[in-house]
């Protein structure tokens, strides 16, 4: 029997490119916006909102049937708060200087609309572990498009990868001419943007209907 | 010419038309076909009268206007480097300067002809790299989309090497070119449909992605100004610092900064040149008197305000209007940038406040924000993102006068 049978697979891996979270419903912009500087950072950040995301949605599925209609996304609040505070306290406690870099972005994944979405759009509907799938796969599909820009800003805007020198600048007496725009929050404005334009290219489905 | 002409429409017919070959290549042919000679294909069906002033006539008009503008770039170009060296500044290493150097010429500011050649060296390399960069990515989206390649090209691509200083890169002039063309136009649907002006994102990109090479006080000369005793401060570079008294002591009078012998941008310098242009279009009807006198109003009101108001720890409140009207690249951009049909406001009305608020926005900002010297790119660009905006509120208000008209009888 396989782990993982046909529908949760779909949930698992839609996220990633037929529904990804950035690139289709266009939440969770700010973040990526702001974090994408570097990859390391990017990365931690990633793992962070994955985690919470596919916890969060667990808890909220479970207790799905307790929670008053009136008061639910107080409730959703409540859990997602709690595990972020949990996920800032392990990188405060583990990765210190990341956490230091990342400030109030770690904090600030309360308000990220892909957890509070999922939590509220599919855990709120269906069994535990197709909604902790479901909370992973959204966070994979943010972390691919998180990792996607962070890799094009931190190459063509200080030329390293992870920190290590790939193309070496002008300052530090190499050849490489940095791009300061992609430092900048509109250059991953535009390279989201284009990531879109790709994705919609392959896959035409995805293009809005005008008017 | 005939002979030619005949080959041309035999391959039309043989290799491009519709189930033929090359017909996915027909829009390169079509480019072509239009630009150096006459198309075969006639109206089909009941005929209709056109006017002559097509979109192709509009464009050239443009170009046409722009031609003192270009002249000027070179014999600037050529001058301010050579007037630098005399002053003490170094000849740069780099080719074009080496180039020069090879065909042995001397380095003599009072000589036009070896100031133009100078130029020419600079300009045309990087105004070559413009049309073939810009040329390539339009004529690929035609093919990929199947539209025509248009001649709005040719206006962008004219103006954008003018705007950016003579010593810049030309990879970088690549990359800002094929920015400009793609996030600018061609994603919005090409020629016609992009409502940011092309030549000024363009130069934007560059302007935020590469600041070393596109502000500074090194970049407008192409001559080495880091030496003791040169400077290649642009006035407006010097009036930051200094206000009115560094201008005046320069040694540029109102009337160098007027007729453009002035460091600054490549093609922008020249007032009258630009007041040239301006005449061209409004009498062609090319470009809009009113985008014009808008900014002319605008800046006229913001920099008298400015002046009224003064400031003790920014020298650049000091300077009056007339002295606003020629420095840096207000000239420029009120004639050629801000009359773009396409980005600025389609009503009259609407032309007048676009253009007003370009005025006004532009002095604001080259006087109060330290980080930007020249405001007129910003500006204009953010009015091409408002001027939408505005023309939904003067149709509204125009319906809404009719209305009330109407409902009286």
């Amino acid at each position: 029997m396989a782990v993982l049978g046909k529908e949760e697979r779909k949930v698992l891996f839609d996220p990633l490119f037929n529904n990804n979270p950035i690139a289709l419903q266009v939440l969770g912009i700010c973040s990526a916006l702001a974090v994408t500087t570097q990859m390391d950072k990017s990365f931690i950040m990633c793992i962070a909102l994955t985690a919470v995301c596919g916890l969060s949605s667990l808890s909220v599925s479970i207790i799905r049937n307790y929670i008053p209609s009136s008061i639910r996304i107080i409730v959703q609040m409540c859990i997602i708060a709690s595990f972020v505070i949990v996920a800032d306290q392990v990188l405060q406690a583990f990765a210190f200087e990341i956490s230091k870099s990342l400030s109030v972005f770690v904090g600030l994944i309360i308000t990220n609309c892909i957890v509070m979405g999922r939590a509220e759009g599919y855990a709120m509907q269906n069994p535990p572990w197709a909604s902790f799938l479901d909370g992973i796969g959204n966070g994979l599909g943010y972390s691919i498009i998180l990792m996607g820009t962070a890799l094009v800003r931190e190459l063509f805007g200080a030329g390293k990868i992870f920190g290590h020198v790939i193309f070496k600048t002008v300052n530090e007496g190499g050849w490489y001419n940095p791009n300061g725009l992609m430092l900048l929050a509109p250059g991953a404005f535009f390279i989201i943007g284009f990531m879109i334009w790709g994705i919609r290219t392959f896959k035409p489905d995805q293009v809005e209907m005008e008017g | 010419m005939k002979f030619l002409k005949e080959i041309h429409d035999k391959q039309h017919k043989a290799l491009f038309a519709k189930g033929k070959p090359l017909e996915k290549l027909y829009p390169l042919f079509e480019a072509h076909d239009t630009f150096l000679l006459t198309p075969d294909e006639v109206t089909k069906g009941a005929s209709h009268v056109r006017d002559g002033l097509d979109l192709k006539r509009m464009m050239f008009t443009v170009v046409i206007a722009l031609m003192p503008c270009m002249l000027m770039a070179m014999y600037n170009t050529g001058f301010q480097a050579f007037t630098a060296i005399e002053a003490g500044a170094l000849p740069l290493n780099d080719w074009q300067t080496s180039f020069y150097h090879f065909l042995g010429w001397d380095y003599d500011s009072s000589s036009w002809f070896g100031c133009i050649l100078f130029g020419a060296i600079y300009y045309l390399p990087i105004y070559l790299v413009t049309m073939a960069v810009g040329g390539m990515i339009e004529g690929l989206f035609a093919v990929v989309r199947g539209h025509e390649i248009t001649e709005g090209f040719l206006v962008s691509g004219a103006l954008f090497p003018l705007i950016l200083p003579a010593t810049t890169p030309l990879w970088q002039v690549a990359m800002g070119i094929a920015f400009g063309v793609i996030v600018a136009k061609e994603i919005f649907g090409g020629v016609g449909m992009n409502f940011l002006n092309p030549a000024l994102a363009g130069r934007a990109f560059l302007f935020f992605a590469y600041p070393a090479q596109l502000s500074g006080d090194k970049v407008w000369i192409a001559a080495d100004t880091t030496v003791d005793g040169a400077t290649g401060a642009t006035l407006l570079g010097i009036g930051a610092l200094e206000g009115m008294e560094g201008i005046l002591a320069s040694g540029f009078t109102w009337m160098d900064a007027f007729i453009g012998t002035v460091p600054g941008s490549i093609g922008e310098t020249s007032v009258v040149l630009c007041i040239f242009g301006a005449i061209v279009l409004i009498v062609t009807g090319v470009g809009s008197w009113r985008t014009m006198a808008g900014c002319l109003a605008g800046s006229l009101v913001m920099a008298l305000i400015l002046d009224g108001v003064g400031s003790d720890t920014n020298p650049m409140f000091d300077i009056p209007f007339y002295w606003h009207w020629v420095l840096g690249g207000f000239a420029f951009a009120a004639v050629f940038m801000a009359t773009d049909p396409v980005s600025s406001a389609f009503t009259d009305k609407g032309k007048l406040i676009y253009g007003f608020f370009i005025g006004v926005l532009g002095i604001l900002i080259r006087v109060i924000n330290p980080a930007y010297p020249e405001g007129w790119m910003l500006a204009i660009l953010f009015m091409n993102m408002v001027a939408p905006l505005i023309d939904h509120y003067i149709v509204k208000a125009n319906i809404k006068r009719r209305e009330l008209r109407y409902a009286e009888k």
